[in-house]
């Protein structure tokens, strides 16, 4: 009973270092259930939409441990199990830092906890076999399918990411596609349409989410003091995204909403 | 022909109330669990054969919504108030809304959300809330108190020592019920029903004569003279039952005269009482057998089911008492906790989940969201999947409901206990409680630092222990001088309320609910502390950064600075969370050493209702860096925006209280914006079920749940006419937002919103 004799919390576990952004143990939005996400920092794209451009620089955010992430999980995974959820790796973008997550991920699958791997794919080369032997789906944000558009949007290139795509379908992983709709940016029809042929031909596409661009990051981009290009742009109408959404069902897609 | 029909059905139907009824020892004792258990038909399905309201029912709610706004757009929001007659159970004639619209009958007075007059509690409150609202008493009252008759709040001044006056100034000890009706106490209202008043007050009077002892001492004369007023407070309830027609000396014999006897018994109960919650216990899944066997006799339609459920709530969405504008501010939005249970486990395995447990919840969206009744579902991990979508739907869609754990209280409670307010569980008919309101434990803290000495007046409220004279806190002194101010302030906290209780049964006893209650019952005094994550992150903070004082020119610490990070509770950090564990369980020591009046068990509760925002007025900065005035975190809740890990991580914190040492109940407010619990309405639902069932598989004890945006509430501060059915969930009861004071509004809309999508 007495305070003064005990100590209280335990030594922080050790592992591979790392850089987060942030955690969040509450998550409904990447992946199926209630979600423990982890928020890396650091991200070789730079997204013109981008809504954690806090994230986008990895020495912005806080090292830590996989074992410290770990015993966050563990804390909160009875919690998990019961929300039939799991834990997302997120970002930023955790394949710039793929020993780090592989660890986490492995952590993981011992606690029994379904994993996601939310990635644009663009550094899917990082991700060995035995890391995703660890991941039960890939989130795989595929932000254009044209190279011009891709690479207006992120300033890279977007042969990486289909790739990654084709090696996902060969190892029968199952993928949550997500597809940003931005006005005037990425609502081309007969691209959206590729895409969607592209999508189903990969034959392990379980679920489309159509996310309608947000400003929600405006703010944060504006704190940063970085010019945001998008501010006259309007989020998308309910119609416009109900079309987007019927062209990936128009290939035999399950789209969400 | 067919009229002689009618009149030999209902005859038969008089005669044989019990028809049908699996027999036991409920026939031969009052024991209406076991008559629940024998007959209750758990119901594992969905939503779908719920019923709309009737056009009846719908004309009547429009009537109520036109007072409702006549009663928001009146002085103090009081429609209309008695001033020269007392109530009791028999006081008032008659009152009706629309009697061509009414199926379920009674009202507390003679007209529709009028006040009625309880003065025993206190006279000075009651004169003062009659005037704050422009009224005047009669004048024959000014005679009658004190001077022919003495009230509860005369004599617990009259015994008051000058430590107890101390500690209520200061605001250590605040929210007493020495000026107000305590209330939570359950009459088992079910009684009347399955009873009826003739074999209830032939039980009554076998007590009595059970109590002619060889050695008639002080307490077998109390409970003598108390089952006489309880007997009298039964004959008055038939009396009250026949001015509105209904003959209540006999058990009901149908569903709809379970519905109206078990509400006459309610209705008795508020018509004499003014505690502060006046809890309705657990009444669905008992009237849902008389309904289930009128369904199967062919005598009541699904329609008409739900009519009686919707008729009956809307009754209970009317019970009002005359308060002072003080009283609201530590109890907001003139709540009264008519609290009813529903859904839960028996002690068997069968859910005691049945079609009126949905029924109920429907009300919420027959009727739409509102505050009362309470309506608390008893969550178990093992409830049927439909019951627990459901109930997260309506969660969703109305934020009126509140959960508490079945699985964590039933091994303490049994499969047949209600909760009182927002979170004390008690075995209905069988137990009470002394409500104790609570201790200002973060202004324990300063007083353990600054010697007794009250960082506000300056005044020595507690003993003049020695204070801390170094310039930055160091861990181990603080905690030495923190233990013997907590163990000082139970010792205070339980005098003070055995003087009220004491008082209170002598002036103010409440016989008609008792009379719904065994002979000897099990008592707990239910003290309760404010605080506690200002404690938790104190203290974190003098062990983890460092904390420097800053005393004024009377030597007070009257300032901290901080310089380092801490953990903060409500991050499932266990540095922290481990000290919070502590407070609970190292004040609950404290008090179990204390002797509570009338033999009974010390509890204690984590709550505070919507006082955590008068006790932060009342309580000086502190060292976790909370500023003067500034609000209390509600309840067990970490402190605004400290939770930085998100929605799990914060309910992870507050599930790890010990309910053992916490008995009286734990609340937790959880607040998300619908974008954050799913994309879809589907998903919204699912997540939501599984972060109850993590939740309550964590040991956390009670939750409650508002689904919106900090956008909505804004709106609604400077639109309140768009809002009135706009209900949220505030420590351990739900109100209409548009019916805090502006600063709780602002307390609430700066609570932590989980809002990461």
């Amino acid at each position: 009973m007495n305070i003064l004799s005990r100590s209280f919390g335990t030594a922080t576990p050790a592992g591979v270092a790392g850089w987060i952004h942030s955690l969040e143990s509450g998550g409904t939005a990447d992946g199926p259930g209630v979600r423990f996400v982890v928020f890396f920092a650091g991200c070789p794209l730079h997204c013109l939409y981008c809504h954690n451009p806090d994230t986008q620089h990895m020495h912005d955010g806080s090292r830590t441990t996989s074992g410290a992430v770990l015993a966050e999980i563990e804390g909160v995974a009875g919690f998990l199990r019961h929300g039939h959820g799991g834990v997302t790796l997120s970002g930023g973008e955790p394949l710039v830092q793929p020993e780090f997550a592989a660890a986490i991920l492995k952590g993981c699958r011992r606690l029994g906890l379904h994993t996601a791997l939310d990635t644009s794919g663009f550094l899917g080369d990082h991700a060995t076999d035995a890391l995703l032997a660890d991941v039960d789906l890939v989130l795989l944000d595929i932000k254009a399918f044209k190279e011009a558009t891709y690479r207006r949007l992120t300033g890279a290139p977007l042969r990486p990411t289909l790739e990654f795509a084709e090696r996902l379908s060969l190892m029968r992983k199952p993928i949550w596609l997500r597809y940003v709709l931005v006005p005037g940016l990425t609502d081309d029809a007969t691209e959206i349409a590729g895409l969607a042929e592209f999508a189903a031909g990969l034959g392990t596409v379980e679920r489309v989410d159509v996310l309608p661009f947000h400003k929600m990051g405006e703010s944060k981009w504006r704190a940063l003091g970085r010019p945001y290009q998008l501010y006259d742009t309007p989020p998308p109408t309910p119609e416009q995204t109900d079309r987007v959404r019927r062209i990936f069902r128009a290939e035999g897609l399950t789209v969400a909403g | 022909m067919d009229r002689q029909l009618t009149e030999t059905g209902v005859d038969l139907l008089l005669s044989d109330p019990w028809r049908g009824f699996t027999g036991g020892a409920w026939q031969n004792g009052i024991n209406v669990r076991d008559f629940i258990l024998r007959n209750v038909t758990p119901y594992t399905g969905d939503g779908a054969f719920l019923a709309g309201p009737s056009d009846t029912t719908s004309a009547l709610w429009a009537t109520v919504t036109d007072l409702l706004k006549q009663e928001r757009a009146s002085t103090g929001g009081v429609l209309d108030a008695d001033t020269g007659v007392f109530s009791s159970i028999t006081s008032h004639a008659p009152g009706y809304i629309d009697r061509s619209l009414e199926i379920i009958l009674g009202l507390q007075t003679d007209k529709p959300l009028k006040r009625a007059l309880m003065p025993f509690g206190g006279w000075r409150m009651v004169k003062n809330g009659l005037e704050a609202y422009g009224r005047t008493p009669a004048p024959m009252l000014e005679e009658v108190f004190p001077r022919l008759r003495k009230t509860h709040n005369d004599g617990v001044f009259d015994v008051y020592t000058d430590e107890m006056l101390r500690c209520r100034k200061s605001g250590v000890i605040t929210g007493l019920p020495d000026a107000y009706g305590r209330g939570r106490i359950i009459g088992d209202y079910r009684r009347l029903a399955l009873y009826g008043a003739e074999r209830l007050i032939g039980e009554k009077k076998e007590q009595y004569d059970s109590l002619a002892l060889d050695r008639m001492d002080e307490e077998a004369l109390r409970l003598r003279e108390e089952i006489s007023d309880q007997i009298r407070a039964l004959h008055d309830l038939v009396v009250m039952a026949a001015s509105y027609g209904f003959d209540v000396g006999r058990p009901a014999a149908t569903a709809r005269e379970a519905v109206q006897w078990t509400y006459l018994a309610y209705l008795a109960a508020v018509k004499e009482a003014n505690g502060a919650a006046m809890s309705l216990g657990r009444v669905s899944s008992f009237l849902d057998i008389y309904i289930a066997r009128d369904l199967a006799e062919g005598t009541l339609s699904e329609g008409e089911a739900q009519e009686l459920i919707d008729q009956f709530v809307i009754k209970l969405r009317m019970v009002r008492f005359l308060r002072t504008p003080e009283y609201d501010q530590l109890f907001s939005g003139d709540p009264t906790w008519v609290t009813e249970c529903v859904g839960g486990m028996a002690e068997d395995g069968r859910t005691l989940v049945t079609q009126s447990s949905f029924r109920m919840l429907q009300t919420l969206h027959n009727l739409g969201p509102a505050p009362e009744p309470n309506l608390t579902v008893l969550w178990s991990e093992r409830l049927p999947e439909g019951f627990k979508r459901f109930c997260a739907e309506t969660s969703v869609k109305t934020c009126s409901i509140q959960y508490e754990n079945d699985d964590l209280m039933r091994p303490y409670w049994g499969d047949d206990y209600g909760i009182a307010c927002c979170v004390s569980a008690m075995r209905i008919g069988k137990q009470m409680q002394f409500f104790g309101a609570r201790a200002n434990l973060a202004k324990t803290l300063l007083y353990a630092i600054n010697g007794g000495r009250d960082e506000v007046s300056g005044e020595q409220i507690a003993p003049a222990y020695a204070p801390i004279t170094g310039d930055v806190l160091d861990f181990d002194e603080v905690l030495g001088r923190f233990e013997p101010m907590m163990d000082w302030l139970a010792k205070a906290y339980m005098n003070t309320l055995n003087a009220i209780h004491y008082m209170h049964d002598k002036y103010m006893y409440e016989r008609l609910e008792m009379a719904l209650h065994d002979r000897d019952v099990f008592r707990t005094m239910a003290c309760g502390i404010a605080g506690l994550s200002v404690v938790a992150d104190s203290l974190s903070a003098i062990r983890y950064a460092t904390v420097s004082v800053v005393r004024d020119e009377r030597g007070l610490a009257t300032d901290f600075v901080i310089d380092g990070d801490f953990p903060a509770f409500g991050n499932n950090d266990a540095r922290v969370d481990d000290i919070a564990v502590w407070v609970v369980q190292r004040f609950m020591a404290a008090l179990r050493k204390q002797k509570a009046y009338r033999g009974a068990t010390p509890t204690q509760s984590v709550l505070t209702i919507t006082s955590n925002v008068v006790y932060g007025k009342k309580t000086g900065n502190t060292p976790d860096g909370r500023k003067a005035g500034q609000p209390f975190a509600p309840g067990a809740n970490p402190m605004h925006g400290r939770d930085r890990k998100g929605a799990i991580a914060s309910m992870a914190s507050v599930a790890k209280l010990p309910y053992a040492d916490a008995q009286d109940g734990i609340s937790y407010t959880f607040t998300i914006v619908p974008g954050a619990l799913g994309p879809t309405e589907g998903e919204r639902v699912d997540n939501l079920v599984g972060m109850l069932d993590g939740y309550f598989a964590q040991g956390g004890h009670h939750i409650n749940v508002n689904v919106f945006d900090r956008d909505t509430l804004l709106h609604a501060m400077d639109h309140p006419e768009l809002y009135p059915q706009l209900t949220i969930r505030v420590s351990g009861y739900a109100v209409n937002f548009i019916k805090l004071t502006r600063e709780q509004q602002l307390d609430v809309i700066s609570r932590t919103f989980h809002d990461r999508h």
